[in-house]
């Protein structure tokens, strides 16, 4: 029943090795993406048109409230539709940032909302513009608040990776599927890209943590 | 509507106020906060507000500083309007551009101080006249160590507000405000959320100056003793009106109107 291979896992593990990283990196570039458009999304909700913070507001909603594979199938399968072609890479990096995206400006929206109205008064007492009342006084002071959950959904993202295999991205899901379909062995493929997802989602977590607390301290919030 | 014709486009003439506000009506919904004020404040002088909560004295304050919009009436700063712009000859609401360009003759500190928690002492100072004046970073630091010195806080520019005591930080807030060279300074209720042993900081540095610069200065305070010692002229602010005005002689030591009289008296039987 439980047969352990050890000689076929070493046998595979180069090849997870290139997935590995196919992965990190698209963990890494969707998080980019969400990070930044997040961002972007949150302040949206702010301008003084309500026409903007509707659609923008009905925008994160839509993409928080349906799943992520519908809307990795969508940008890649009915894209060529409309005359858009993208490669699963690129599909997928645009899917996955852009769903993370909704959620991070939400995280960002709370830590917005945290920075007390006496910070946006000595601005205008100031004379900053709007601008530099943001990226200067109020994003820095939102951030501290807001790392607990970027942390969080940098994790999240991670581990959803392997949503990208169902439109062909070679990250570790779909190499591991791909060794179990030739050799006809599952349990060491799986169990391997189970042992590397939690060697790196734990150490992550605790990184995230102690960047929490640097960040605090550098911007001298404790 | 009201008729914007009966206001001027600019003050002229030889005694110009640094601020007037005329006809100046606030209300938040059916709450008329203050009701058709006029006021005048002369260049240099020091006018103090008193007055019961609620008696719209803060709101004065904060209107000038464009904090909150105005429901009539109009503001005028060194003679421009402040709270309007002249358009085809007649005074309209004025945009954000216009805003800007006026307030920057104002500054503002605040009862809870609105020190940026991520920067030093020196780097708040520093900030409006690099970013909104556009000085080099050696003279805006020249200038922001100067007044840090003046009111008694070199030693601590490298810190970060979270280690420095409510007087401490309220004297920054006065620092960096002056950094930025308005010709009106506003002082909102400055000691009211200070231990009573770090007042004196607070108000030893406002005293300073008083007799030093050629400020106009607008205060809202419950300092009396401070206001008699250091003010031009007294108003005192009852349910939206000024009740009654003075030098501070014959305010606090002779009220006519009566509302002055219980006032004084209940602020007395406090202390």
């Amino acid at each position: 029943m439980f047969d352990w291979r050890w000689d076929f896992a070493f046998e595979i593990l180069p090849r997870f090795l290139q997935a590995m990283l196919n992965t990190l990196a698209a963990a890494g570039v969707g998080y980019g993406i969400a990070v930044v458009l997040g961002l972007v999304f949150a302040l949206a909700q702010r301008t003084p048109s309500r026409i903007v913070t509707i659609v923008v507001r009905e925008c994160v909603e839509f993409i928080r409230s349906t799943p992520l594979v519908l809307q990795i199938f969508f940008v890649f399968f009915v894209g060529p539709q409309f005359g858009i072609r993208l490669s699963p890479w690129v599909a997928g990096m645009i899917a996955i940032g852009l769903h993370y995206s909704a959620y991070l400006s939400e995280v960002y929206r709370g830590g917005l909302d945290s920075v007390p109205k006496g910070q946006w008064e000595a601005c205008t007492a100031l004379n900053l513009s709007t601008t530099k009342t943001y990226f200067r006084v109020i994003i820095p002071q939102a951030l501290p608040p807001s790392l607990a959950g970027m942390g969080n959904y940098l994790v999240g993202i991670f581990k959803d990776t392997p949503m990208l295999s169902v439109i062909g991205v070679a990250e570790l899901m779909q190499a591991a599927n791909g060794i179990g379909g030739s050799h006809y062995r599952y349990l060491e493929p799986y169990t391997m890209v189970g042992i590397i997802f939690l060697a790196i989602s734990l150490p992550a977590a605790g990184l995230i943590r102690v960047f929490e607390a640097w960040m605090r301290k550098k911007l001298g919030m404790n | 509507m009201e008729d914007m014709s009966q206001y001027p486009l600019e003050l002229t003439g030889p005694d110009v106020p640094m601020v007037r506000f005329m006809n100046v009506t606030k209300s938040y919904g059916a709450l008329t906060v203050l009701d058709s004020l006029d006021l005048d404040v002369s260049e240099g002088e020091m006018v103090t507000v008193i007055g019961p909560s609620g008696s719209g004295k803060t709101t004065v304050l904060r209107m000038l500083m464009t904090l909150e919009t105005i429901n009539g009436g109009v503001i005028y700063v060194d003679g421009k309007p402040l709270t309007h712009m002249g358009k085809n000859g007649v005074l309209v609401p004025a945009d954000p551009k216009y805003l800007r360009l006026a307030r920057s003759s104002i500054g503002m500190c605040f009862q809870h101080f609105n020190l940026f928690p991520h920067m030093t002492a020196l780097q708040n100072c520093i900030e409006g006249p690099m970013q909104v004046l556009g000085l080099p970073k050696n003279e805006a630091r020249e200038r922001s160590e100067e007044l840090l010195s003046m009111v008694g806080m070199i030693d601590k520019k490298d810190q970060h507000p979270s280690r420095l005591s409510g007087g401490q930080q309220q004297r920054v807030a006065i620092a960096r405000a002056l950094a930025m060279r308005p010709k009106v300074m506003l002082f909102d209720e400055v000691t009211s959320a200070l231990d009573p042993e770090v007042i004196g900081e607070v108000t030893g540095v406002i005293r300073k100056l008083v007799a030093e610069h050629n400020l106009t200065m607008l205060m809202v305070t419950h300092q009396m003793a401070f206001a008699r010692d250091i003010s031009d002229r007294v108003c005192f602010f009852y349910q939206g009106k000024i009740e009654e005005q003075g030098a501070p002689e014959s305010l606090f030591g002779n009220p006519q109107r009566e509302r002055t009289q219980q006032f004084l008296s209940a602020v007395k039987a406090a202390d």
